[in-house]
C-alpha cells in the first residue's frame, strides 16, 4: 500500500515540478514584486514596501491610455463579434448545401499566425506616399476622403484593431454556436411548427433560451480574451505601441518588463494585478447576470 | 416564395463573410507573386497580376534567415509538445487510475490554477529564466511553455471513462502500470491525445509573447518574432511583395495541417480551445 501511494506522487512529479516552478511560485512572487517599492532589477534591492507601485501605475498616462484603449476594444468587439457569430451560425444552421465548405472557410483565421496575417491587414489599410492601399482605394470610389488607418487618427486605428480582432476571434465563436444550435432538440421546433408559431417568436422563445448557456460562455471568454489583447495590436502597429498611442494593458505590462522602456518588474506586476482584478470583477458580474438570465436545462 | 428570398439572403450574407475571411489570404498570395517593380508602380493596387513571379520567395529565403526561423520554430514546437505530452499523460494517469492520499486535493488545486491568466506569471518566469542564465537558449524558450493544466484535465476526464475491469484484468495478467498506460489507456484515448497534440502545435507555432521576452538573438527567433523583425527592418522597409512571400510561407504549414486534420481540430477547439 505504501509503495502504491508513493507511485501516485511519482507519476505526478513532472507535472508538479513544472506547475510549481512556472505557475504557483510566480503567482506568489508577483504579489511580492508589486509591493516592493523602488525595486532595482540590477541590484535586486527595494527601498520599501507598500502600495506605491499601484499608485504610480494608476497615475501613469501611458497606463491610462492603455486602459482606455483596452476598454474601448472590449466594449466594441465583444458585442459585435458575439452578434455576428450568432447571425452567421443561424445562417449556417438554416442551409444544407455548401454548409461544410462555409464552416471550413470560416474556421481558417483560427489556424493562422496572428502576427503574419496582421501584416496583411496592415498592408490593406495602410496609406503610403506612393500607394494609397486597397481600403482607401475602395473608400475613394464612394467619394469619401482617404484616411491613414495605420499612422493616422486614433479612431481610424481603433477601427482597424477592432476589425482585425473580430476577424481573429470569430472562428471560435461560430464553431461553438453552430454546435449549440445543432444540439437544440428538433421536437421543440416540430411542436412550434404545428402551432404555426412565427419565426421571430420561435427564435425568442425556443432557440435563444436553449443556446443561452453557450452564448454566455462566449461572452465571458470574449471579455477575458479582449481584455488580454496585445499581439493583434503589435501585428498592426509595430512593437512601439506607446508611440502609436495604441497600447493595451497587457502591452503596458510587457513594456514595463522588457525592451527600451523595461526593467521595472514591480510596475509590471502592479499593472498585471490590476488587469486580473478587472477581469475577475467583470467575470463575476457576468456570472451573476447569467444566473438570472440563462436557462439551464 | 418568402422562404426562397430568405434563403437567398442567407446565402448572400454567408458568402459575403466568406469573402471577408478569404480576402486577406488571396491578397497575401497575390502580392507575393507580384514583381517588386510592378507592385511599387501601382498607385491603386490591382486585383490580379498577369506576370506572376516566384522571385519574392527566393528573396524571402535569402535576404532574411527565414529558413532558420522555420527550423527554430520546428524544434521549439516538437520538443515542447513532446515534453508536454509526457507530463500530462503521467499526471492524467495518476489522477484517474492511481489512488493516494491528497490526490483529490491536488486535483482541485490544478482546477483552480486553470483560471490564472498567463500575464500574471510571465513576469516572474521572465526573471527566473533570466537569473538562471537561460535567456537566448532553447531551454529558456521551452521549459515555461510546457505546463498545461487544462490538457491534464481534458485527458484525465477521458482516462476516467475507461472501465476498471480492464485495469484489474491487466493486473491479473501481471501487466505493469507503465505498460498498461501505454499499451491500453493511451491507444483507447487516442482521439483526445491527437486533439491535444494538434492544439499544442498550433499554440507553439503561433506563440509570440514569451519568445519575444526571452530571445533578442535573431539566431533563436521563431517565425512570429521573425516576421516582426522583417516588418521592422527586413528587406529594406518597403519590399512588400517579399514580406508577403514570407507571410505565405509561414501560414502554409498550419493551413495544410488544418486541411488534413479538419475534423479533429474543430472538435478539439470546440471542447477546449480559446483564442480571443
Amino acid at each position: 500500500m505504501k509503495i502504491k501511494r508513493f507511485k501516485g506522487w511519482l507519476y505526478l512529479l513532472p507535472a508538479l515540478a513544472f506547475i510549481g516552478v512556472f505557475l504557483v511560485y510566480p503567482l506568489v512572487d508577483v504579489v511580492i514584486y508589486s509591493a516592493e517599492e523602488g525595486y532595482n532589477f540590477a541590484t535586486q534591492q527595494s527601498t520599501g514596501t507598500g502600495l506605491g507601485n499601484f499608485s504610480f501605475v494608476l497615475r501613469d498616462p501611458y497606463f491610462l491610455s492603455a486602459l482606455k484603449n483596452t476598454f474601448v476594444l472590449v466594449i466594441i468587439t465583444v458585442p459585435v463579434s458575439t452578434g455576428l457569430a450568432l447571425l452567421i451560425s443561424l445562417g449556417l444552421s438554416s442551409i444544407k448545401k455548401l454548409r461544410e465548405l462555409f464552416q471550413t472557410v470560416y474556421f481558417l483565421p483560427y489556424v493562422t499566425n496572428t502576427l503574419a496575417v496582421g501584416l496583411v491587414f496592415m498592408i490593406l489599410f495602410k496609406k503610403t506616399p506612393y500607394s494609397e492601399g486597397l481600403v482607401n482605394a475602395l473608400i475613394k470610389i464612394f467619394g469619401a476622403p482617404s484616411v491613414d488607418f495605420i499612422d493616422g487618427p486614433w479612431a481610424a486605428k481603433m477601427f482597424v484593431l477592432c476589425f482585425y480582432t473580430v476577424w481573429v476571434v470569430l472562428p471560435f465563436k461560430i464553431l461553438v454556436l453552430t454546435s449549440a444550435l445543432a444540439s437544440v432538440k428538433k421536437e421543440y421546433y416540430d411542436a412550434a411548427a404545428l402551432d404555426g408559431t412565427p419565426r421571430g417568436r420561435i427564435f425568442r422563445k425556443i432557440t435563444l433560451p436553449m443556446i443561452s448557456p453557450m452564448l454566455f460562455y462566449l461572452v465571458i471568454t470574449g471579455f477575458i480574451g479582449a481584455f488580454k489583447a496585445y499581439s493583434d495590436a503589435v501585428a498592426l502597429f509595430g512593437t512601439d505601441l506607446n508611440a502609436a498611442g495604441m497600447n493595451t494593458i497587457v502591452g503596458y505590462v510587457y513594456d514595463m518588463l522588457y525592451g527600451d522602456s523595461g526593467g521595472y518588474p514591480s510596475y509590471a506586476s502592479a499593472a498585471a494585478i490590476i488587469l486580473f482584478v478587472i477581469v475577475l470583477t467583470i467575470t463575476c458580474v457576468n456570472l451573476y447576470v447569467s444566473r438570472r438570465r440563462v436557462f439551464y436545462d | 416564395m418568402a422562404k426562397k428570398i430568405t434563403n437567398a439572403v442567407t446565402y448572400v450574407f454567408l458568402a459575403l463573410w466568406g469573402v471577408v475571411v478569404l480576402f486577406p489570404f488571396y491578397w497575401m498570395i497575390l502580392t507575393s507573386v507580384k514583381g517588386y517593380g510592378a507592385y511599387t508602380s501601382e498607385v491603386t493596387p490591382s486585383f490580379f497580376t498577369l506576370s506572376p513571379t516566384l522571385d519574392n520567395y527566393r528573396e524571402a529565403f535569402t535576404a532574411v534567415p527565414l529558413a532558420k526561423y522555420f527550423l527554430n520554430t520546428l524544434i521549439f514546437t516538437v520538443v515542447t509538445t513532446a515534453l508536454m505530452l509526457a507530463v500530462i499523460i503521467f499526471a492524467a494517469f495518476a489522477f484517474s487510475r492511481l489512488e493516494f492520499r491528497g490526490r483529490d486535493a491536488v486535483f482541485t488545486l490544478f482546477l483552480a490554477l486553470m483560471m490564472i491568466p498567463n500575464e500574471l506569471v510571465v513576469i516572474t518566469n521572465f526573471v527566473t529564466v533570466t537569473n538562471a542564465g537561460l535567456r537566448n537558449t532553447f531551454a529558456g524558450l521551452i521549459l515555461p511553455s510546457v505546463t498545461s493544466v487544462f490538457y491534464i484535465y481534458l485527458l484525465k476526464e477521458n482516462f476516467a471513462q475507461i472501465p476498471d475491469e480492464l485495469y484489474r484484468a491487466a493486473k491479473v495478467d501481471g501487466t505493469s502500470d507503465l505498460k498498461y498506460l501505454f499499451k491500453v489507456m493511451v491507444p483507447i484515448c487516442r482521439p483526445t491525445v491527437v486533439t491535444v497534440t494538434i492544439l499544442k502545435v498550433i499554440e507553439c507555432w503561433n506563440s509570440y509573447v514569451w519568445p519575444r521576452l526571452i530571445t533578442d538573438d535573431p539566431d533563436l527567433y521563431l517565425v512570429s518574432n521573425g516576421i516582426q523583425e522583417i516588418r521592422q527592418n527586413g528587406f529594406g522597409r518597403e519590399n512588400v511583395p517579399a514580406m508577403m512571400a514570407a507571410v505565405v510561407a509561414i501560414s502554409v504549414p498550419l493551413v495544410i495541417l488544418f486541411l488534413i486534420f479538419r475534423r479533429q481540430i474543430m472538435a478539439g477547439v470546440s471542447r477546449g480551445g480559446t483564442k480571443g
